[in-house]
């Protein structure tokens, strides 16, 4: 810094310290609780040291789902459903986002900028406020209780076309040219220049895409009913609030811990592309 | 000290006591030093970069066929429902759904005559004023201070972005469970200092409860960007104060604070649309817009009257009310707001 201030620097490493433990001390009693047993976390208050339930807690919730709560189903089929939601949701949002964008940037054509701000105002409709209308639909195209109904509704982005969009205006148009005295048509263009230089814009947003995939909850809370197409998410909120039946917290923090593990994993890993999307993508 | 323009403006101009710094694309430039008596009226407009092409492909159908997924998502899940929401708006359906009569703004009008709709709007206000507040407040103290350590700056990041990546509902979970009366460790704590803790009874503890929640969640998000604008500041301007004996402090809210403008009137419009939309999970595991409807927030409200009420006509005459809020808050975040995206 500017100046040496010794108090200051040990009180900034005080504050963040602090910052830290407050961020970090759900995550570990979360922990604790999904390593001891029912009786142990009711026993209010639970101890903080980890207990030794740990192996037989995670695999009874991961493959033999918890015995009191509402829900049977095992958390490794939940997972499993989260992960394709995710994944069609991240790359389906990134294949047609690229298109548009390449096809609003490269070409021109009649209600261009019709196309383009149709794309826009799906920004000013978030599930949240066409609810009960979207859910007619795709109980309609009887989609409920399918990935294709838990993804496709999602899958359309505005943010990710303009990203692209913006990024394919920093292309230098000299790519384009050359490419067509070589006889390259659109589509030749399109993957063999356009594709290697959008890498590090797709993995930034891939990163986004995949942890706001994994995490819907509203959406797949709508239309699904049969628990074997539980998100995770899904399958916790179920846990906590099973009926007449006492929650088995430390099945239910098991779960939560497996729940988090994936996008977490996603953002320290490749922190630097995270980064990059978020700021690239603005929401 | 003195502001000119908006944050959004292509330049947006600060004039600190000796020296006017503008931002253009989200760089400082320090221009010149001058006297705050000549500090510009207006910003000064921007050079407007070339938004199109100059070399395209020729091609009739492509551009069609390439943008058809997209268009077909848009129109089916999104512009038919919305339209379909905005005609149940207008009308009135009978208890088993048969059949339905056109009432004009009758929908809105009851609406409006609801206390719980108005206490509705009441609690959403509260709730987005305090996560904007309190998320802010915090995330930029920690900001601060991590742009200020030397060793450690990139673990202590770390270790503060990962709540981003918890879905809300597991948040909404990971916090009822601390703060569950019967075996939640912070609520035997506040117990056992004399706080009568029951956020199942207690309307404003439940609204604490969500705030926490909510609050914990976004830290992550508001950190990195306050992070991003700090390291943005010039260091000179910094120095220059210090050199001139300026406290920390004093430095921080004549220099920094105002630079960092930009920053924090985006991540203000950033938590408000945050607390309205994406709080719905953290509300549905924790308190179920409960006691009575303390909690209750418009996004709330119109889910429990649409899907558990099953009252259309009154949901969808909110959901549009919320369309109007969204549209608004959307057009404050595009023309207001410093982007490095240009539409």
């Amino acid at each position: 810094m500017v100046e040496r201030r010794p108090w200051l620097d040990i009180l900034a490493h005080v504050i963040l310290l602090c910052g830290v433990a407050v961020v970090a001390f759900p995550l570990y009693v979360t922990f604790v609780a999904s390593t001891q047993t029912a009786q142990e976390v009711a026993s209010a208050p639970m101890s903080l040291i980890p207990g030794s339930h740990m192996v037989g807690n995670y695999m009874q919730a991961l493959f033999a789902g918890s015995g009191g709560g509402s829900s049977g189903t095992p958390v490794a089929r939940m997972m499993y459903v989260s992960l394709i939601m995710a994944l069609s949701i991240s790359i389906g949002k990134i294949v047609i986002s690229m298109m548009s964008a390449f096809a609003v940037v490269y070409f021109r054509f009649r209600f261009r900028m019709f196309f383009f701000w149709m794309i826009f105002v799906t920004l000013m409709l978030p599930v949240e406020v066409r609810i009960a209308p979207t859910y007619k639909v795709v109980a309609d195209l009887g989609l409920l209780n399918s990935y294709a109904g838990l993804a496709l509704p999602l899958i359309a982005s505005a943010t990710a076309t303009f990203l692209f969009r913006q990024f394919f205006l920093t292309v230098p148009d000299e790519l384009v040219e050359a490419a067509r005295i070589d006889g390259a048509g659109p589509m030749r263009f399109f993957r063999d220049v356009l594709l290697p230089l959008s890498k590090t814009s797709i993995a930034a947003l891939f990163v986004i895409q995949f942890i706001y995939g994994w995490n819907q909850y509203l959406w797949p809370l709508l239309i699904t009913t049969k628990e074997d197409m539980y998100p995770v998410v899904i399958g916790i909120k179920r846990m906590v609030s099973g009926g007449d039946s006492v929650t088995e917290w430390n099945l239910t923090m098991a779960t939560a811990m497996l729940a988090m593990l994936p996008p977490v994993l996603v953002v320290i890993l490749m922190q630097k592309w995270f980064v990059k999307g978020l700021v690239d993508t603005e929401k | 000290m003195r502001i000119v323009g908006w944050p959004g403006d292509p330049h947006y101009v600060v004039c600190l006591d000796a020296f006017t710094v503008v931002r253009a694309r989200r760089a400082w430039t320090i221009t010149r030093l001058l006297p705050r008596a000549r500090c510009p009226r207006s910003a000064p407009q921007g050079i407007v970069r070339p938004m199109e092409k100059r070399v395209v492909f020729g091609h009739k159908t492509l551009p069609y066929l390439l943008l058809a997924p997209q268009l077909i998502i848009t129109v089916v899940f999104f512009f038919l429902p919305a339209g379909q929401a905005m005609w149940q708006s207008l009308r009135l359906e009978d208890a088993f759904g048969l059949s339905s009569e056109f009432v004009g703004l009758a929908n809105f009008m009851d609406l409006f005559r609801q206390q719980d709709y108005l206490d509705s709007f009441k609690t959403t206000a509260v709730f987005s004023v305090l996560v904007a507040f309190v998320g802010l407040s915090v995330s930029l103290l920690l900001a601060v201070m991590a742009d200020r350590v030397l060793k450690g700056a990139s673990v202590y990041k770390t270790l503060l972005i990962w709540p981003y990546a918890v879905a809300p509902a597991v948040v909404g979970v990971l916090w009822l469970f601390l703060f569950s009366p019967a075996v939640g460790i912070l609520a035997v704590a506040l117990r056992n200092i004399g706080v009568d803790w029951n956020p199942r009874l207690n309307g404003n503890q439940a609204m604490i409860l969500v705030l926490i929640a909510a609050v914990w969640k976004q830290i992550s998000y508001n950190f990195l960007f306050f992070l991003a604008g700090l390291q943005s500041i010039p260091r000179s301007l910094i120095e220059a104060a210090a050199i001139d004996g300026a406290s920390p402090i004093r430095r921080f809210w004549t220099i920094v604070f105002p630079l960092l403008s930009p920053t924090t009137f985006f991540l203000l419009v950033v938590n408000v649309i945050y607390a309205f939309f994406d709080t719905f999970a953290v509300i549905d595991t924790t308190t179920q817009g409960g006691p009575g409807t303390s909690t209750s927030i418009l996004v709330y409200k119109v889910y429990r009257d649409g899907f558990v009420g099953l009252d259309l006509g009154s949901s969808a005459a909110q959901s549009v009310i919320l369309m109007f809020i969204v549209v608004i808050l959307t057009v404050v975040q595009f023309r207001y707001i410093d982007r490095k995206v240009q539409y």
